[in-house]
């Protein structure tokens, strides 16, 4: 017996309507959207340009630009990958600015191989929650992220910090979902590497 | 199945998206390669412990104080 066919429903997301309400000039529909969004955004921001001043600047940036041009916005993808691709410009411009890292743009770093070969094979026992308390386990993270090339920092984040799935990650990256799998497998094996000079299970189990 | 071909698989595998016919392949490589499974076991750990600790604090005061900055640049620039 064939199985029951149910007709599909699209799901209409919460932020379409709020958008054609702030497209018409209903300012209240846009703060909604604001709260919403702007936790996410300033973290992008701070995760890519590793610089809290930097971070808030963009978010105010990134939202201003969203409002003067969401006529722009087709509502062909989630208004929230719409506004994270602004955020990641506006995050990466800004490192260009400041000049302190070399390679800034989405293709530049591609080529390195450093630490996308596994050499640590280390298990990672007790977990590092038990190794560390959350100050200190803070501290590595930070310190492990921001050694990260500004590309593989911005896949990572979007990825599997922000929780994007691949296609919109490609989308908010303006990058090739191959492309995006290819950077995101090497900057998770880069930070694995990284992270386990700290997290390796140790003979005695002294800390570096 | 080799180290570098268990590698290629590693993304598609955290996402559940191995190619069928590939899959077992992948699980006895787990099963037979020590280091594989380290790198697995750690790979996951790392995604897990960035995902679960936000590093970067958001307080209250500098949320407001973004909040009515962004509300009032966009009002000002209708």
């Amino acid at each position: 017996m064939p199985a029951i066919q149910f007709p599909v429903t699209e799901e209409i997301h919460p932020d379409v309507a709020l958008v054609e309400r702030a497209k018409k000039g209903d300012t209240a529909a846009y703060e909604q959207l604001v709260r919403q969004y702007e936790r996410q955004i300033f973290r992008v921001a701070q995760h890519i340009t590793q610089n809290r001043e930097d971070a808030e600047d963009i978010t105010q940036d990134a939202f201003l630009k969203a409002y003067q041009k969401l006529d722009q916005f087709q509502g062909n993808s989630k208004f929230s990958t719409w506004l994270v691709r602004i955020a990641v410009n506006e995050s990466l411009m800004r490192l260009r600015k400041r000049k302190t890292s070399k390679t800034v743009s989405m293709d530049e770093d591609v080529q390195t191989e450093d630490g996308s070969i596994p050499r640590d094979f280390a298990e990672w026992r007790p977990n590092p929650e038990q190794l560390y308390g959350q100050n200190e386990l803070g501290d590595i993270l930070r310190k492990t992220i921001q050694g990260l090339p500004p590309g593989f920092r911005t896949v990572f984040t979007l990825r599997d910090v922000e929780n994007l799935s691949t296609e919109e990650t490609a989308e908010a990256l303006g990058l090739s979902v191959p492309a995006v799998k290819s950077r995101l497998l090497r900057a998770r094996l880069q930070l694995r590497e990284r992270l386990s000079r700290y997290f390796r299970q140790k003979n005695g189990a002294l800390k570096p | 199945m080799t180290c570098t071909d268990f590698l290629s698989q590693l993304t598609d595998y955290f996402d559940g998206k191995v190619d069928p016919e590939l899959l077992a392949d992948v699980q006895a490589h787990i099963c037979e390669c020590h280091h594989c499974e380290v790198v697995l076991d750690t790979t996951r750990q790392t995604i897990a412990i960035y995902r679960e600790n936000e590093i970067y604090e958001f307080p209250t005061e500098l949320r407001e104080r973004l909040h009515t900055a962004i509300m009032t640049k966009c009002r000002d620039n209708r």
